[in-house]
């Protein structure tokens, strides 16, 4: 079974800070973590190649700082890794990533692709449904069981009012929700066998795309602001013994108008 | 005539997108029309002309039993080329994110998904959706010709004309067999409760120590006439309560009058379904809590002590 896990790397968003004046978001020098539901991704990845045998690519498209990134994906079990780095990638949109994904994965063979069901920034959930359809691959998306049958996969959905149970066969991408598994706490030791693990990296040339096909040029979006929400807060904080806090906070509800009575 | 496209494959989110329609479709002088996939469909297209369909393009096959997105994806785009849609409007469920990108990509279109806003600025349509973890909204514009719009459900209210009539297109569908198949649907055991239009809403999170303990956030509840919401960490992870009670980035995105948030630390996740809110209060024992940052009123303090004084209080003897 050969698996490409499809996995974002994604400034730490616990540490992001906001300009007060400006409510602009403050990424500069925030550590960079792998996505969340990636992670179940690739944790699920690994169980299925220690039950069945076969290999896990963890593949990746950003920033340098992906060579450190992608170390916790080989310490956690990928068996390599295929990073897509190059200048010209920069602020690509989804529509341009999938393009850069899919042609590495082209070049490659394999059973099954698995990604997070969005990304931890922005959620749009795009890249698995526009990288099913480059590749012609039938999708299963917000899946949280699988199971491997005779011709394929079965596989648990988690939709709004139901599971859904389907049945496809592979090859196939799949994407998952973060009920599908607890990815691993790696050991030093997997830690350290990570770094001699293999790891490659292709640029635009490797991928035959010219630089006005991927990046900003080719990105089908225009980011026109980016800024925290406003909100006016009070913020009063009550202080006191509990009667005291209590008796406080009943005088705003009813200075407010929010309860009825 | 070039023109907007509808499809949700929920009838109320269609009215929805078809209400805010009829004023793009005057700015931007375009034509309005929906599509209506499904078996058994004709009977509902008089229902899409009152919400101001000119036109209903009717895509009726067996195919359809089952939702599967690459079929979908399929006719939406034939529709959309046939009939030049510049504008595809769909709803932001799970279904209709997945259909979004899928057609988006056959149509090679910019899409955005999440949509909470949408309006015009200069020529451009501007898109209002939540980024970096919901710490910010990002507003966006799509520079491709097609652009296909997914937007969160009740982002815009559905109000009807007086009377509607259009035109009714029958599609003639040659579609492939779907590639995957469904062979069982589990409902969720769906309580039937709505956090999303509670004017007060209690939530409560991990500070919470007992399943038991629920017990004296249900006696505020009742106190307040509230519905009662949690994190994420109490429906998913501890299964204390329903996941249809979650708030937050992947739960109900909420507007009450007033909001209780009991144990929650205030993460970005939970607290961006909840800035809606007239009134934030925050108990929590620890000061630094970051959802202190966001309440009108706060209370440091052991939600133990709180929470059944409160609820007393409140009660009428
Ligand atoms: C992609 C993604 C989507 C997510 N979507 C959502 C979502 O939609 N909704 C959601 O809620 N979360 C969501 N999360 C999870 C979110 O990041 C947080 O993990 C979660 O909201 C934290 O829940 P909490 O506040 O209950 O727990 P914690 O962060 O553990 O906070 C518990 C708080 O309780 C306080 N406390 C402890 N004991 C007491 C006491 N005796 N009295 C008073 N206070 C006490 C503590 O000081 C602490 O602040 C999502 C996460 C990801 C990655």
């Amino acid at each position: 079974m050969q698996i490409v896990v499809c996995l974002k790397q994604i400034p730490d968003l616990q540490q992001i800070r906001i300009k007060r004046d400006t409510r602009e978001p403050v990424l500069e020098g925030l550590p960079f973590l792998l996505g969340d539901m990636d992670k179940n991704a690739l944790e699920e990845a690994v169980r299925i190649v220690e039950q069945r045998g076969g290999k896990v690519t963890a593949l990746a498209l950003g920033s340098p700082k992906l060579r450190d990134t992608i170390k916790e994906a080989l310490a956690m079990g990928a068996d390599e890794a295929l990073l897509l780095i190059d200048p010209a990638f920069a602020d690509s949109d989804t529509m341009t990533t999938a393009k850069i994904l899919a042609k590495a994965i082209e070049k490659r063979e394999y059973d099954l692709i698995l990604c997070g069901e969005g990304s931890t920034d922005n959620y749009s959930g795009q890249v698995p449904s526009r990288l099913a359809e480059i590749l012609g691959l039938p999708q299963v998306t917000y899946v949280r069981q699988l199971e491997f049958t005779e011709g394929g996969l079965r596989a648990t959905r988690d939709m709004e009012e139901a599971l859904e149970i389907v049945e496809v066969s592979l090859p196939a991408l799949v994407s998952v929700t973060s009920e599908i598994s607890e990815p691993r706490l790696p050991s030093l030791i997997q830690i350290l066998k990570a770094a001699k693990k293999p790891l490659q990296e292709w640029t635009s040339e490797d991928l035959a795309l010219s630089a006005h096909e991927v990046g900003k040029e080719a990105s089908s979006l225009e980011v026109i602001s980016n800024l925290a929400p406003e909100q006016e807060r009070k913020n009063i904080t009550l202080e006191g013994e509990v009667d005291e806090v209590v008796e406080q906070l009943t005088d705003a509800f009813t200075r407010e108008g929010v309860i009825a009575r | 005539m070039a023109e907007i496209l509808v499809f949700s494959e929920k009838d109320e989110i269609a009215f929805e997108l078809l209400s805010k329609g009829r004023e793009l479709k005057e700015e931007l002088c375009l034509g309005l029309a929906a599509a209506l996939l499904g078996q058994e469909v004709e009977g509902r297209s008089s229902q899409y002309f009152s919400y101001g369909a000119e036109k209903v393009y009717l895509g009726e096959s067996a195919l359809w039993v089952d939702f599967y997105v690459e079929t979908y994806a399929q006719a939406l785009q034939r529709v959309a080329e046939e009939g030049g849609a510049q504008i595809l409007l769909l709803g932001s469920t799970k279904r209709g994110k997945e259909l979004a990108s899928r057609v988006a990509q056959k149509l090679g279109a910019g899409c955005i998904t999440d949509v909470i806003g949408l309006r015009l600025e200069g020529d451009g349509l501007v898109a209002d959706r939540y980024a970096l973890g919901g710490n910010t909204v990002a507003s966006e514009v799509i520079k491709t010709e097609r652009k296909v719009i997914a937007v969160m459900p009740k982002t815009f209210e559905a109000f009807p004309l007086e009377d509607g009539e259009g035109q009714t297109v029958h599609l003639d569908l040659e579609l492939p067999e779907p590639r995957v198949r469904v062979v069982e649907r589990r409902p969720k055991e769906g309580e039937a409760v709505n956090v999303e239009e509670a004017e007060v809403l209690v939530c409560i999170g991990r500070g919470l120590g007992a399943e038991e303990d629920l017990e004296m956030i249900w006696e505020l509840a009742q106190a307040l006439g509230a519905e009662v919401g949690c994190t994420k960490t109490l429906a998913s992870d501890f299964g204390w309560l329903s996941e249809e009670r979650i708030v937050g980035l992947s739960g109900k995105k909420c507007n009450p009058r007033l909001y209780v948030g009991i144990g929650i630390s205030g993460q970005i996740q939970h607290t961006v379904g909840i800035l809606g809110s007239k009134i934030i209060v925050a108990i929590n024992n620890d000061p630094q809590a970051p959802i202190f940052k966001i309440a009108d009123y706060g209370i440091v303090g052991d939600l133990y002590e709180v929470v059944p004084r409160l609820a007393e209080r409140l009660t009428p003897p």
